[in-house]
């Protein structure tokens, strides 16, 4: 019986309380850690445990935090990346809102096993609610003597502090993260160096997704053979499925890692809104390639999904129905990428106007075959061609919408002919 | 414009630069501050922000235009953002924009004429399971009808 755990109290009254969630067995983990546990022990646990990254690349959380240096005389950093903003996204507002302790208390985890006496909790700046929310029980953190010097005696000290973002989806790119923080655009570095051995401020960094740092806890305090036995060994734990668009009963859902995502859309969902055919999904946030009704028999897991030519990313599961324009719905995603690309890459910056520019004339039933293709081959000229994942990300939408839904692009082309 | 924190501002400026290792990290938070205390950020406000953290106005403004948020124009007292990225989008946000449109006049990026409330469409605000959302001022109002956000707005009043 799967039990969950990242959002198991999260309907009890004041359940964003560091009281309610010590009734839960709250920051055990943490004594643990710093009583029992040496830093080094801490980062093999999570190794064994197969997190990985729940912001969207699936990157294992444990060999990341391994490749800070040992030896250093620089400060070392922790960031907790809360800008979340990949659409059909939000899941991390609902832990922050609900369990904020989680994420702190695997703040303070991650901060102690690479050596980090800072911790930023970078949260996107329309969460202004959910900033306070942060803050508070921060302030209950410290004054239970879980954050400041010297905690429980153990002699580590940690500071943690919420940074606002201000709009801009690129501050979820870790780098582009990193330089908002330093209080300037958020432009993308080139890696490497990676943040692991310069970052924030030049110096050792890791940034962990919100989810990704809320199921450290419960590994320190369950151990790593509990964290596997949740859904495929390969990349575990229990997971925050999004669930928006056209289904009945759109929302998170905490389900072991692998749910079969015509079970999640039929069963959790409840079905297509008015009993509509279903004709797309967007498996995992609206960068990743999309699949046709014929394709949801399928695992929703990093390999298995990776399997069927699409990704996990952020689990944001956006539901489209029969009566869907492709074209007007690519159009949508395609204005987001050009709005919200950095400009500092010319593919990137010049190729999400000409694809927005395309959709747009193709829409008007302006555009020909030869836009069609066109588009895909802007698309293509996009993809691996920038410094951050952006590029791919505006790429991997039209690639997938052109392809299987070309009959929707080339109907309004014959309308504009005819 | 009179550009300069209040005394509690001030303290809370000072709290804020102190949890940075340097001026510039401060950034940020110092123009979130500027904004709530001066409503948008004019010209003045960011060249004060500039000279409390020691950065030419030419760096300031960099960054303060790189971001949606900051206001380096001034919005209506009521500040509609309304969402229409992809799940808002399917689930009636252009119905939002059409009712606002219609019933007070304002489309994409106007204010009413009595300096009461603005419009801006803003991408993805995150809250797509509740879907169509538009955040005012600060708070998000989710899952709307056109007819629950002119009660909202009635309640509003002044």
């Amino acid at each position: 019986m799967f039990e969950k755990v990242l959002t198991g109290h999260i309907n009890i009254p004041d359940s964003q309380k560091l009281a309610n969630y010590e009734k839960t067995g709250g920051y055990r983990a943490w004594r643990k850690a710093l009583k029992e546990m040496t830093s080094d022990q801490v980062i093999e646990v999570v190794k064994q445990s197969n997190l990985r990254g729940r912001g969207g690349a699936g990157f294992p959380a444990g060999m990341k935090w391994g490749f800070v240096p040992k030896t250093t005389d620089k400060p070392h950093y922790l960031l907790n990346n809360a800008d979340e903003s990949e659409p059909g996204t939000f899941k991390d507002r609902l832990i922050i809102n609900g369990n904020p302790h989680s994420t702190i208390e695997g703040s303070m985890i991650a901060s102690y096993a690479i050596r980090a006496n800072t911790c930023y909790i970078y949260i996107r700046g329309e969460f202004v609610k959910e900033a306070k929310v942060l803050e508070s029980a921060i302030r209950e953190a410290y004054d239970k003597g879980y954050l400041g010097k010297n905690i429980l005696g153990s002699g580590f000290n940690l500071d943690m502090y919420v940074h606002r973002g201000a709009g801009a989806y690129i501050c979820g790119e870790e780098t582009g993260l990193i330089e908002s923080l330093e209080g300037k655009r958020g432009w993308p570095r080139i890696k490497p160096p990676f943040p692991a051995i310069e970052g924030v401020f030049r110096c050792p960094t890791i940034v962990n997704n919100v989810e990704t740092l809320a199921c450290v806890p419960y590994i320190i305090e369950r151990g790593a053979e509990w964290f596997k036995s949740i859904g495929p060994a390969s990349g575990p734990g229990p997971k925050l499925y999004c669930l928006s668009g056209h289904v009945k009963k759109p929302g998170v859902y905490e389900l072991p890692m692998g749910v079969n995502l015509k079970e999640l859309i039929y069963e959790y969902g409840g079905g297509i809104l008015n009993d509509k055919k279903l004709k797309a999904v967007i498996p995992g946030g609206s960068s990743v390639p999309v699949l046709t009704a014929e394709e949801i028999d399928v695992a929703m897991d990093f390999d298995s999904l990776a399997k069927i030519g699409t990704m996990l990313g952020s689990a944001g599961v956006i539901v489209m129905d029969e009566d869907t324009d492709m074209v007007n719905a690519l159009l949508n995603i395609a204005h987001f990428y050009r709005h919200e690309s950095c400009g500092q890459c010319t593919p990137c910056r010049e190729g999400t106007h000409w694809a927005e520019k395309l959709l747009k004339k193709i829409k008007s039933g302006q555009g020909t075959m030869a836009d069609i293709d066109l588009l895909a081959e802007v698309a293509d000229h996009i993809n691996f061609r920038t410094i951050c994942p952006l590029g791919d990300a505006a790429a991997m939408p039209i690639q997938s919408f052109v392809k299987k839904f070309r009959h929707e692009f080339e109907a309004k082309v014959r309308k504009s002919a005819a | 414009m009179n550009i300069a924190f209040s005394n509690d501002a001030m303290k809370e400026f000072r709290e804020i630069v102190a949890r940075y290792p340097n001026k510039r990290a401060a950034l940020l938070p110092a123009l979130h501050l500027a904004q709530r205390e001066f409503a948008w950020l004019p010209y003045e406000a960011l060249e004060y922000v500039g000279r409390l953290l020691e950065l030419p106005y030419s760096e300031v403004y960099d960054t303060a235009s790189f971001y949606t948020m900051f206001k380096l124009k001034p919005t209506g007292k009521y500040h509609l953002q309304v969402c229409h990225t992809l799940s808002c989008a399917l689930r009636g946000a252009g119905a939002i924009c059409d009712h606002v449109k219609e019933k007070y006049g304002i489309g994409n990026g106007e204010t009413t004429p009595d300096g009461k409330l603005s419009l801006v469409k803003v991408e993805c605000l995150g809250s797509c399971g509740t879907a169509p959302v538009v955040q005012i001022n600060d708070d998000y109002y989710e899952d709307l009808s056109p007819e629950q956000l002119d009660r909202i707005l009635e309640g509003f009043k002044s």
